[in-house]
């Protein structure tokens, strides 16, 4: 019998681990956005001295790593395990970005779910006593995801109001076993969720859905009111899927108004920057849990925290197929102390 | 979810709460920014039949001299701003055809000139050539057994 397992999709930790520290690394126009003052360091601009967008998103990954082991003064060789990954094809982004780390790694793919899916696992493994210390990271970079799922940088097209822009940026968290907090008490694993939602320029209706879902499953698993906590954010449903999100948790009796937002939202000046519905990318929720959301649970602005990461599982050839996109949210439960 | 929507309502109500394009204003500046290309491409146009040229080949050389522009700008980052300005203003004309394989080129160029900038030029332009030749040889057969 699973003891740490409660209702259908939750885990509660008995011993639960502590993000000792964070780190974050952004693009230029990140650096430009609402939340500009909260990362640890700006790229001068979108190659970062590398001769491809791929290289500079593997850079990403490099410096996000030592600077998070710098932050939580530990050594590449006190790291049992990296959990990451990101949107590239075959991950490729983590995995040179990582290659010359000598830490033991789990590449990961949840689309931009990837930040809460890497602090899911991660979680289970310091748990469970099978780590000490376990970093859990993503990345995305504009650029490069452009050129994977959408066109050339330089073709003149417009942009749907309801897309995204992916965000450059890497963010990493460092799990141990420390009882020194903010605390991971939950996680709540997502099931993949399609509504039949097709327009890969409308992903935050293709995932809110999921996100939604895992919300009302986390509330009921764990027995918790929406009052438990400070905020719950989403990953990058975008203006237009918070909107939808807080619809269908509505429909369900849930109103989540006033503790409710998301990081494609938060991250840029949305009518300023051109970024239509908001952000998106693994890079999107991890830079602003890293960034943002850390700062301000360890300042004591926040003390409970639910981050639900949301990702779309498409890829092009599924599009070009004519398939639906399908959608998941991967919840973790953070609390500034355990009372 | 206990209570959720089916996909058709999921849809219907989708569409309810996403914003649309701005049509009327993004057709004015598709008109206006199209509409500027074309002037310039008949001021050459008619610049060049002044030179005394005959009408193919000063037909030839207008169409050359406006894809050469669209090149250019596009390599100095310039077109895909006028483009998601203008929409379909600037893709419509021919100097967007030439975006359309410059911007490719340049893109892949980091996967090597044959396998990058060579394979993947055409990725955008090409199914407009492929259909665009074999609406041509339809008409030209059609054309051959009516007249």
């Amino acid at each position: 019998m699973a003891e740490r397992h409660i209702g259908k999709q939750t885990v509660i930790f008995k011993n639960p681990p502590s993000i000792k520290a964070t780190a974050s690394i952004v693009g230029p126009k990140e650096g430009k956005g609402a939340l500009r003052q909260s990362f640890d360091y700006i790229i001068p601009d979108e190659l970062w001295g590398e001769d491809s967008w791929e290289k500079a998103e593997s850079k990403l990954v490099r410096e996000t790593l030592s600077k998070v082991l710098q932050k939580g003064s530990l050594s590449n060789d006190q790291i049992e395990y990296v959990l990451g990954g990101d949107l590239l094809n075959q991950c490729i982004a983590a995995n040179y970005g990582l290659r010359e780390t000598d830490i033991p790694f789990f590449g990961l793919y949840g689309a931009c779910s990837t930040m809460a899916e890497s602090m899911s696992l991660g979680s289970m493994l310091i748990d469970g006593g099978y780590a000490d210390n376990v970093v859990c990271m993503t990345s995305s970079h504009f650029c490069s995801a452009e050129r994977q799922f959408r066109y050339p940088l330089e073709l003149g097209s417009q942009r749907a109001p309801t897309s995204q822009w992916t965000v450059t940026g890497s963010g990493a968290a460092l799990l141990t076993s420390d009882q020194t907090g903010p605390y991971i008490r939950y996680v709540t694993t997502g099931k993949i969720n399609d509504m039949g939602i097709s327009d890969v320029n409308n992903m935050g209706a293709a995932m809110a859905p999921a996100a939604a879902d895992t919300i009302l499953t986390h509330f009921a698993d764990t027995g918790l009111t929406p009052d438990y906590y400070d905020l719950i954010v989403t990953g990058d449903l975008g203006k237009v899927g918070k909107k939808i999100c807080l619809d269908l948790l509505n429909m369900n009796g849930i109103d989540l108004e006033n503790r409710f937002n998301d990081c494609g939202v938060m991250i840029f000046n949305t009518k300023d920057q051109d970024t239509h519905s908001g952000g998106s990318g693994c890079g999107c929720s991890a830079t602003v849990f890293a960034g943002h959301l850390y700062k301000e649970m360890m300042k004591g602005n926040l003390k409970r925290v639910l981050f639900v990461a949301t990702g779309a599982l498409m890829s092009p050839i599924s599009t070009q197929q004519k398939e639906s996109i399908p959608g998941i949210a991967h919840a973790v439960s953070i609390h500034r102390s355990l009372d | 979810m206990n209570k959720s929507f089916t996909k058709e309502e999921y849809s219907q109500y989708v569409k309810s709460v996403s914003p649309n394009s701005k049509l009327f204003l993004n057709i004015i500046k598709a008109f206006l920014v199209g509409g500027i290309i074309c002037v310039i491409g008949q001021v050459i146009f008619n610049w060049l039949k002044g030179r005394g040229l005959d009408s193919d080949m000063v037909s030839g050389l207008t169409s050359a001299i406006m894809i050469f522009l669209g090149a250019f700008f596009t390599a100095l980052n310039v077109y895909d701003e006028l483009g998601r300005f203008a929409g379909a203003g600037s893709i419509v004309p021919i100097t967007g055809f030439a975006n359309s394989v410059v911007s490719p080129a340049m893109e892949f160029k980091t996967e090597g000139y044959i396998m990058g900038t060579g394979a993947k030029m055409f990725v955008i332009a090409g199914p407009v050539i492929v259909f665009g030749i074999c609406a041509s040889i339809l008409v030209g057969i059609i054309h051959y057994f009516i007249i």
